[in-house]
């Protein structure tokens, strides 16, 4: 069963005759498992469609359907968990307290919020940090607790809006291997937006490539690099090779009026 | 997913978290915060004291003539004729410091108890009523702010009305509050409750509407409610805010207070005793600025214990970095 079904998704923003059309036409269906990577050039509605995803905007036309059910009925049942590309931790709760939010909102107990924050940590390589606060933590490592929060309650589909988009390129590549860990253990469905064509490739079982505004789906590229994936993934001739494909649907994309 | 949705875990919880900005350690280490706190009593006894040797280098120069003397001129007869006359230097516009803290000590009337006594008696007539009125505000402030926060509508409608009651000057509105409610400590609590209640709706409201928008949208795929987010999310960001607007709310009510004591007919308040003193300013001057000098004593000591209280309260939320 696909986990996202998207069907025929138009979003624009504002009224006539002062209309963005952000997204058009949009089509596409992801399975259980699959790591899926928006790209396109600025503008192009992928963080647009990622919250239409989420439920965090509504679509103006076509459906969106999550685990089976309408994407608001998904986000009520809390099916997904998102990560933004800011950490967006609060100052005022240490870094466990951080994790145990989503937690709090279920009403799990204290006992077990306190549990699975720290099997979180631990995933993320952050153990030992329990009580520190977000402002002695490096941005690496708070958006590590922003994905440990993400993760904490087991959902099934993980959004992420360019996660990594702030860091440098050293903590990038660390962290797109660690995800990649992660995404092993947890086997969680992931749609992740980025800009940046190694990593889309990289992380990905397919990389979806989106057009300039109006955003469309140019073109879907399956990504044939076997797992596990590591540092010399990024050196094989197939990993260079799917680069440039990408990087030629996305100048082909730009093309598209 | 499923999920329970007791409303008392998420109470319970919601207080957890007013509690983690209350609970956790301090990070900063004791011995420290004792020399920080030595260092800035210090300055400001350095200031103080540059102050008032300025003060009386003024009227060395330019003031009234300066005698020492004992009763009957015996032990010693100092004088000193300062080379310049300066009006504003004159003992009866700037008395020296030495008559004005003598006068502190000294009965305020034939046989009566040290002026220092009475002030503070009628301190703590004015000042139970500044905070009763502070806290009135305050709440009023608070309930104003969330719901202006909550709804547009509300705000649009209802924020003109409360910037206008600010615009009145409150002589006007003493005797009627003092009317209503008959003269007395209730409407003085009152007056100063009206004073108050704006800078903490206005700040309240920009406090809760301070996040950061992710963090609203990540509340909302979290499913929380409007509540969860408001005790986790909103009213945390606002507490710097919001402390902003209760350190002008305390002066603002000690003002209000006293102001409003004097439409009540209030004779026992600070407000009263400046009254008084204002009358005989002409013949003893050195009484009125004690007053002043004790009343704005009064009122510093307000506005650092809302410091204080800010810092515990605060003393988790720090910028994060980057």
């Amino acid at each position: 069963m696909s986990v996202v079904t998207i069907q025929a998704v138009n979003k624009i923003f504002g009224k006539a005759p002062n209309q963005t059309v952000a997204l058009q036409d949009i089509q596409l269906e992801i399975e259980q498992g699959e790591f899926i990577s928006l790209i396109g050039p600025s503008g192009c509605g992928k963080s647009t469609l990622l919250r239409i995803i989420g439920d965090l905007i509504t679509p103006s036309n076509g459906t969106v359907l999550v685990n089976g059910k309408p994407a608001e009925k998904a986000r009520l049942d809390r099916d997904y968990g998102i990560v933004f590309q800011a950490p967006v931790l609060f100052d005022w709760r240490s870094v466990e307290k951080n994790v145990q939010l989503p937690l709090e909102i279920m009403g799990k107990s204290a006992t077990e919020r306190a549990a699975r924050a720290n099997q979180m940590l631990e995933l993320v390589e952050l153990n030992g940090f329990q009580k520190h606060y977000p402002y002695q933590l490096s941005g690496g490592m708070q958006q590590r607790v922003s994905i440990a929060r993400a993760l904490s309650f087991h959902p099934q589909l993980l959004l992420m809006d360019e996660p990594f988009g702030a860091l440098d390129e050293i903590t990038r590549e660390r962290l797109n291997a660690e995800l990649l860990n992660i995404w092993s253990h947890t086997k969680t469905t992931i749609v992740f937006v980025t800009h940046s064509i190694p990593e889309a490739v990289f992380l990905s079982t397919r990389v979806v490539v989106m057009s300039a505004r109006p955003g469309r789906i140019t073109q879907v590229i399956p990504i044939d690099l076997a797992q596990p994936r590591g540092m010399e993934t990024r050196e094989l001739p197939r990993f260079y090779e799917l680069v440039t494909q990408v990087r030629e649907a996305l100048r082909g994309s730009e093309g598209i009026k | 997913m499923s999920e329970s949705t007791l409303p008392g875990a998420l109470v319970t919880n919601a207080e957890n978290d007013v509690m983690d900005v209350l609970g956790a350690d301090v990070a900063v280490p004791q011995p420290q915060r004792f020399k920080e706190g030595v260092k800035i009593v210090l300055r400001f006894l350095v200031v103080f004291g540059i102050a008032m040797a300025l003060w009386e280098l003024v009227k060395f120069i330019g003031g009234s003539p300066w005698r020492f003397s004992t009763a009957d001129g015996a032990l010693f007869n100092l004088e000193w004729f300062p080379p310049f006359e300066w009006k504003i230097a004159s003992d009866l516009n700037m008395p020296h410091l030495w008559d004005i803290f003598g006068a502190l000590i000294q009965p305020a009337q034939r046989n009566g108890p040290p002026l220092v006594n009475v002030l503070a008696q009628a301190a703590v007539v004015t000042m139970t009523a500044a905070l009763a009125g502070f806290l009135i505000g305050t709440a009023v402030g608070l309930f104003l702010g969330t719901v202006f926060a909550h709804s547009a509508l509300l705000e649009r409608s209802l924020v003109p009305y409360v910037v206008a009651s600010q615009t009145i000057p409150i002589l006007a509105i003493a005797p009627m509050v003092v009317v209503w409610l008959r003269a007395g400590w209730w409407s003085v609590a009152l007056l100063a409750a009206y004073l108050c209640f704006f800078p903490v709706t206005i700040n309240t409201l920009r406090g809760l509407r301070s996040p950061d928008p992710r963090a609203i949208e990540l509340m909302n795929s979290y499913a929380a409610s409007t509540w969860a987010t408001l005790w986790k999310v909103r009213y945390p960001s606002a507490l710097p805010y919001i402390f902003t607007a209760l350190k002008i709310a305390a002066t603002t009510a000690v003002v209000g207070a006293i102001i409003g004591e004097l439409p009540s007919g209030i004779r026992e308040g600070l407000g009263g005793a400046i009254m008084n003193f204002n009358q005989y300013y002409a013949i003893t001057p050195h009484k009125l600025w004690a007053v002043i000098i004790f009343t704005a004593v009064v009122g510093i000591l307000f506005f650092i214990t809302i410091t204080l209280v800010e810092r515990v309260m605060t003393r988790n939320m720090r910028k994060l970095e980057g």
